[in-house]
């Protein structure tokens, strides 16, 4: 529903550009493909672009600002919650979450609330307290915000989940730039980077990039082979582990007698 | 030096993981068990996922028990028809187990379910284990109840069962459904705990079946063998958590280090061997028992659908 309206938003600013010739954003990125390899311990991403003005004037700085999403694919999760029962901790709630993103970070030349009001932060899903996570239904709205707490608690500190309320620098009104971290464990698949023109609490400008990070190489075998040929993947560790610890105690053996 | 584990999906440091299977393979050397339920515990208090490391854990003991099944052969110190009737009903069990884990794991309860199970059998095991090896070292003296009784050979509920075949290396005439029902609740063990069960099959083959000591601890290995390699193909296929890469790593290690153990162990006392296993046992049994009733530092957890 949300998602409707915030197309609904773009179409709404779309005839709006052009009438009013508004600026516009070339945004680019310092890596299309993040592989992970078999060093792999987190990347840095740098999110860059330029604000193309009608008739190439910058207005005076300041009165423009921009916003930086990037977003892992969406994906269907459960989130359990602990409780003590008999003096042990054990998993008690549940609530199913269908669309969570695996990955959102999101850096702005300054903090949201100061360049947004709720409606259009909540259009746009513009910080982690508006991601659209369409929870599953019979849970009350006490609990369910219980359980959002939770997640993104969690996902903050795995640094899956982030907000920069600083994090994109504008150069002479025209260039900006943000950094974003990636962290080691992040799940595989097409990240989209938005990039968002914001003034006067206005969403007047936005342009997306795809990002794909992936598993490349022996970790890519390694994940496809458990996935689709999952006996063989069976057969061979279990061989491999036979190997080496025959190999191992013969190879002694010949030296130690 | 970071390595990128494909399965668990994310990096380790490959150093620690390599010398924490140095450690377990120095302990399976020195006392002849699997080491899976020190890995285990380690692996996930490292960070990995459950599930990977009680996967993975089982791939890597598989590894261990071989060089001792091979030694043990050698020496003629393996039933192989006992073997077999564990084997076969360790693998229904190991199937069985596989069922009942992914059960739980949709339920939710699998974290607490491995917890529980390792306080109750490490703690009962490590206590039983420090009491023996306690008298036997003559720190405790031996209870006068235990002395006064004559050893009875075969336990009368075993005895009662029907069907009795001849077990020549074991020295036994029983039924087979008794090594069958034992290997089955190893199996279930082995996939549920990521542990090889040998610390519960010795003490059983030889005080609930009365095998001969010789065969004890190499047919164990025997079933060991084959029970983590079926566990490791019932992971491959349900749970898909075998990280290759991690039990890799592990065994490099751990290969190395039973042969080190073995070594170590012919110039140490067993009663003082089987003591330092007790009381690793009852740390890890402590441990798993703190992490139950200690508020844990998630409350909230996150599965994939």
């Amino acid at each position: 529903m949300r998602a409707s309206l915030r197309a609904l938003g773009l179409a709404v600013a779309a005839p709006l550009l052009l009438a009013q010739a508004e600026p516009r954003l070339v945004p680019d990125v310092s890596d299309r493909n993040i592989e992970i390899r078999y060093s792999f311990a987190g990347a840095e991403l740098l999110l860059f672009g330029a604000i193309i003005y009608p008739g190439g004037r910058p207005p005076e700085p300041g009165s423009t600002d921009i916003a930086v999403v990037l977003k892992g694919p969406l994906e269907p999760i459960v989130v359990r919650e602990k409780q003590k029962v008999a003096g042990i901790w054990m998993n008690v709630g549940r609530v199913r979450f269908r669309s969570a993103p695996s990955f959102y970070a999101v850096a702005s030349s300054r903090p949201l609330p100061q360049l947004i009001d709720e409606r259009t932060a909540a259009i746009y899903e513009l910080g982690l307290d508006n991601l659209q996570l369409s929870p599953g239904g019979g849970t009350s709205a006490g609990t369910l915000r219980r359980f959002e707490q939770g997640l993104l608690d969690l996902r903050a500190r795995h640094q899956l989940y982030a907000e920069y309320p600083r994090g994109v620098e504008i150069s002479e009104g025209v260039l900006y730039r943000a950094r974003i971290s990636i962290p080691a464990r992040v799940p595989v698949g097409t990240y989209t980077a938005e990039t968002f023109l914001i003034r006067d609490g206005r969403v007047i400008a936005g342009a997306a990039r795809e990002i794909r990070i992936e598993k490349l190489g022996f970790e890519r075998f390694v994940a496809e082979a458990a996935e689709r040929w999952s006996v063989a993947y069976g057969v061979s560790a279990v061989a491999l582990s036979l190997l080496l610890g025959w190999g191992a105690s013969s190879l002694f053996q010949r030296r130690y007698g | 030096m970071d390595i990128y584990l494909p399965i668990a999906g994310l990096s380790v440091n490959a150093l620690v993981i390599i010398g924490l299977g140095g450690l377990v393979g120095l302990l399976t050397g020195m006392v002849g068990v699997g080491g899976g339920f020190l890995t285990t515990p380690i692996l996930i208090f490292y960070g990995i996922p459950p599930a990977v490391a009680v996967a993975s854990a089982t791939t890597q003991i598989t590894g261990t028990s071989i060089s001792g099944v091979l030694a043990h052969r050698r020496r003629r110190g393996v039933d192989m028809r006992m073997g077999a009737v564990i084997i076969v009903g360790g693998v229904i069990g190991s199937i069985t187990g596989g069922l009942l884990f992914r059960l739980l794991q949709d339920s939710g309860q699998i974290d607490t379910v491995i917890s529980l199970l390792y306080v109750l059998l490490l703690g009962s095991i490590g206590f039983m284990m420090a009491k023996e090896s306690a008298t036997a070292l003559d720190i405790l003296k031996p209870s006068r109840r235990n002395a006064d009784r004559p050893a009875r050979r075969h336990n009368p509920l075993i005895a009662a069962l029907p069907m009795r075949w001849r077990f020549y290396r074991s020295g036994l005439y029983i039924s087979p459904l008794a090594p069958l029902g034992l290997g089955f609740v190893s199996g279930l063990l082995t996939v549920l705990l990521g542990i090889g069960g040998g610390f519960i099959m010795v003490p059983a083959m030889i005080y609930l079946l009365g095998m001969s000591a010789q065969v004890v601890v190499g047919t164990s290995l025997l079933q060991i063998l084959f029970v983590t390699a079926v566990t490791t193909l019932v992971h491959a296929t349900t749970t898909r958590s075998v990280d290759i890469v991690l039990a890799g790593l592990l065994l490099i290690g751990s290969v190395i280090g039973a042969q080190y153990g073995a070594r170590f162990a012919q110039t140490m006392k067993p009663e003082l061997l089987r003591m330092i296993l007790a009381i690793v046992v009852l740390g890890v049994a402590f441990r798993m028992a703190l992490q139950l009733g200690w508020r844990p530092e998630e409350i909230y957890t996150v599965q994939m659908l």
